[in-house]
């Protein structure tokens, strides 16, 4: 086992500076604050009347800089010494991570309840459910519960789609 | 005399009662279920609590908070799955124990001690949060900027993982807060031309998206887990030679939670691990700690339930959130209409006074339901996460939906669950995050405002004694695990 993980860990340092994860994530990290750094130029300017303190853009800019610093400093850090290492994922993650992309598609062409009740059997059949009275418990009983709790609790109005335009009768 | 009958006012209101039976019952059976917990059932129930009145929503949450966190330990003792972070040192030995043919005396000793702990807390709580909210009148806009300032400090460096980490996520949760039109000008911040932006992004969306939705993604990786139960029979009371055994450990334990969980970082789970290891250095038997020791089982329980008391004192009297759990209470407070603060001491003690009775009565119906009831609750673990998951996603989307009914808040709900799930994998707390956010304005606000007051002289900060005080805590805070780790 021991000699697994050793082994684990010499392909990884053997891996370019770039493919590694330390790189990776320092790399997003500090890619996104770049661009985030470069908008903070767009925002308007206030004039010195109406000024209070500091700029509108004063202080996301800072904000920016100290993430873009720390996050050098915690790359610099990872090269003396490496994170752990992570398990590859799973396909399970990228089906559930793909049933997100789904719910938005569904949720904003179709329907909302429609998008819930699809990522429910979608989730729970990819996880592993194979009986039927489950997955109907999932997809159809349960999100019924939930949106006419909402509706009648909280006086809810779910967004308008093919089914819920039959539920409220439009 | 007076704040003792405010204190009771829960007892006579039939209303509250139900709401502290139900806020503990949901708390139990969110404690005792793996990655749910106070924080995410908080945040999933906020929705809800805008049908009541505000101090029935408080009390619900109140409640949640502090049953929620010894629900954790059921699971530590029967499934060696702590159902909260802050029940991670209980697996340590009250699994062992309960291997052992002894769960029902595992189980009854975090009962006991949780009990004792949270009762402790909240006496600590009644006294210390007036005295903090007495001292924060003398604060003005640059002592709150640094009393801020020394709070993110501490989240980074009490909390979990990495300090430098956890500064960014800090930074991250800060720089969220500032999408939108600026509070004080109007101008436009990272909108990108979309409406929806301008109001800024809520609280909810964001704390559903890191804490419930990257939990379903962390569990669609552990699919292959199998978890053991224990068989238990029932929950035993701690015979004499237990409590001779383990008095001075609780209390210790119930002193050392109250303290950490009074600090702004994530109170219960430091506070259970100190807790047990200080119970091992003051044991007579360190050497069973791990195998089941009935002293690290107390050691830890009270010291987690001791937190919460502790992190409602900042959360109440300076609205600065002592963990995530009671940054969702604060969210509650907020919108429901109550500013916490000093000015909240004197303007409400009823509401303030009953929040606290509410805890007491809180912690004292915990310890009914968890002896009689914990062998029921220990079967809610057995609900397959490919049938529990697709509900809480459900519950998750509706609440969400719900807050401002907002499409694009549960877009931004599952943006925030997959940064959530990348940001754990990778070492970053999602906790600093959500304090950020909580904070953010403050920070900003505070800053802007001492800037206008000093006419924009940086340097006068430092004329103010609270202030330089915070700063050098502040420093000594950043600096603390590096000499930790040097040690």
């Amino acid at each position: 086992m021991n000699n697994v993980q050793k082994q684990k860990r010499a392909n990884k340092s053997s891996l370019p500076f770039f493919l590694k994860e330390e790189f990776k994530v320092s790399f997003i990290i500090i890619f996104i604050s770049t661009i985030l750094l470069i908008t903070t130029f767009t925002f308007d300017i206030v004039p010195p009347i109406l000024n209070r303190g500091i700029q509108p853009a004063t202080f996301p800019k800072a904000l920016l800089v100290l993430i873009i610093s720390l996050t050098l400093l915690v790359y610099y850090l990872s090269t003396k010494k490496p994170w752990k290492l992570e398990k590859k994922l799973p396909k399970t993650f990228y089906f559930t991570l793909l049933s997100f992309v789904l719910f938005v598609i569904i949720s904003k062409t179709l329907d909302f309840f429609l998008a819930i009740s699809l990522l429910s059997v979608f989730v729970s059949y990819s996880w592993g459910e194979k009986r039927i009275i489950y997955l109907l418990l999932v997809s159809i009983v349960f999100p019924i519960i939930v949106f006419i709790f909402f509706e009648t609790i909280l006086g809810l109005r779910f967004p308008p789609g093919i089914i819920t335009n039959i539920y409220y009768q439009v | 005399m007076e704040n003792l009958l405010l204190m009771m006012a829960p007892l006579f209101s039939s209303k509250l009662l139900i709401v502290l039976f139900f806020g503990t019952l949901f708390g139990l059976i969110l404690g005792v279920l793996p990655g749910l917990g106070p924080t995410t059932g908080g945040a999933l129930i906020l929705p809800f609590t805008m049908t009541l009145d505000p101090l029935s929503a408080i009390v619900l949450l109140t409640s949640i908070y502090c049953a929620g966190t010894y629900g954790g330990a059921i699971t530590a003792i029967l499934i060696n799955t702590p159902g909260t972070p802050a029940a991670a040192a209980t697996c340590l030995d009250g699994y062992p124990l309960a291997q052992k043919g002894e769960a029902g005396r595992a189980l009854g000793m975090a009962t006991v001690s949780s009990t004792v702990g949270g009762i402790f807390s909240v006496i600590i709580l009644v006294f210390f949060a007036p005295l903090l909210a007495k001292l924060a009148y003398e604060f003005g806009q640059p002592e709150y900027f640094a009393l801020a300032i020394f709070g993110l400090t501490m989240l980074a460096s009490i909390g979990e993982g990495s300090p430098i980490k956890n500064l960014i996520a800090g930074a991250f949760g800060i720089l969220i807060s500032t999408i939108g039109k600026d509070f004080m000008t109007s101008i436009d911040r990272f909108t990108y031309g979309i409406n929806e932006l301008s109001e800024g992004i809520g609280f909810i969306p964001v704390v559903v998206g890191l804490f419930a939705i990257s939990e379903m993604l962390t569990q669609s990786t552990t699919l292959d887990q199998v978890f053991k139960r224990v068989a238990l029979k029932a929950v035993k009371l701690p015979s004499l030679s237990d409590y001779k055994l383990t008095w001075k450990t609780i209390l210790r334990s119930s002193g050392i939670g109250s303290f950490i969980g009074v600090l702004p970082a994530e109170g219960g789970t430091v506070a259970s691990l100190i807790g047990y290891s200080e119970a091992k250095r003051f044991s007579k038997n360190p050497e069973e700690f791990g195998k089941g020791s009935i002293e690290g089982i107390a050691g830890a329980e009270a010291a987690n339930n001791a937190a919460t008391g502790g992190a409602m004192v900042p959360t109440l009297a300076l609205g600065i959130p002592g963990s995530a759990t009671t940054a969702v209470i604060l969210t509650g407070l907020i919108i429901h209409g109550v500013r916490p603060g000093p000015d909240l001491f004197r303007e409400q003690p009823e509401f303030l006074y009953g929040i606290f009775g509410a805890m007491l009565i809180a912690n004292i119906l915990f310890f009914i339901f968890g002896f009689f009831g914990a062998k029921i609750f220990a079967r809610i673990t057995l609900v397959p996460n490919k049938i529990l998951w697709p509900m809480i996603f459900a519950v998750s989307v509706c609440g969400t939906y719900s807050l401002s009914q907002s499409i694009i808040d549960v877009w931004i709900m599952l943006l925030f669950g997959v940064i959530g799930f990348f940001m754990r994998r990778y070492g970053f707390s999602v906790v600093p995050v959500i304090i950020g956010l909580i904070l953010g304005e403050l920070v900003e606000g505070t800053l802007r405002q001492s800037l206008v007051i000093f006419d924009g002289n940086w340097l006068m900060f430092l004329s103010r004694p609270i202030v330089v005080t915070f700063f050098i805590l502040s420093f000594i805070a950043l600096i603390f695990p590096l000499l930790k780790k040097k040690k």
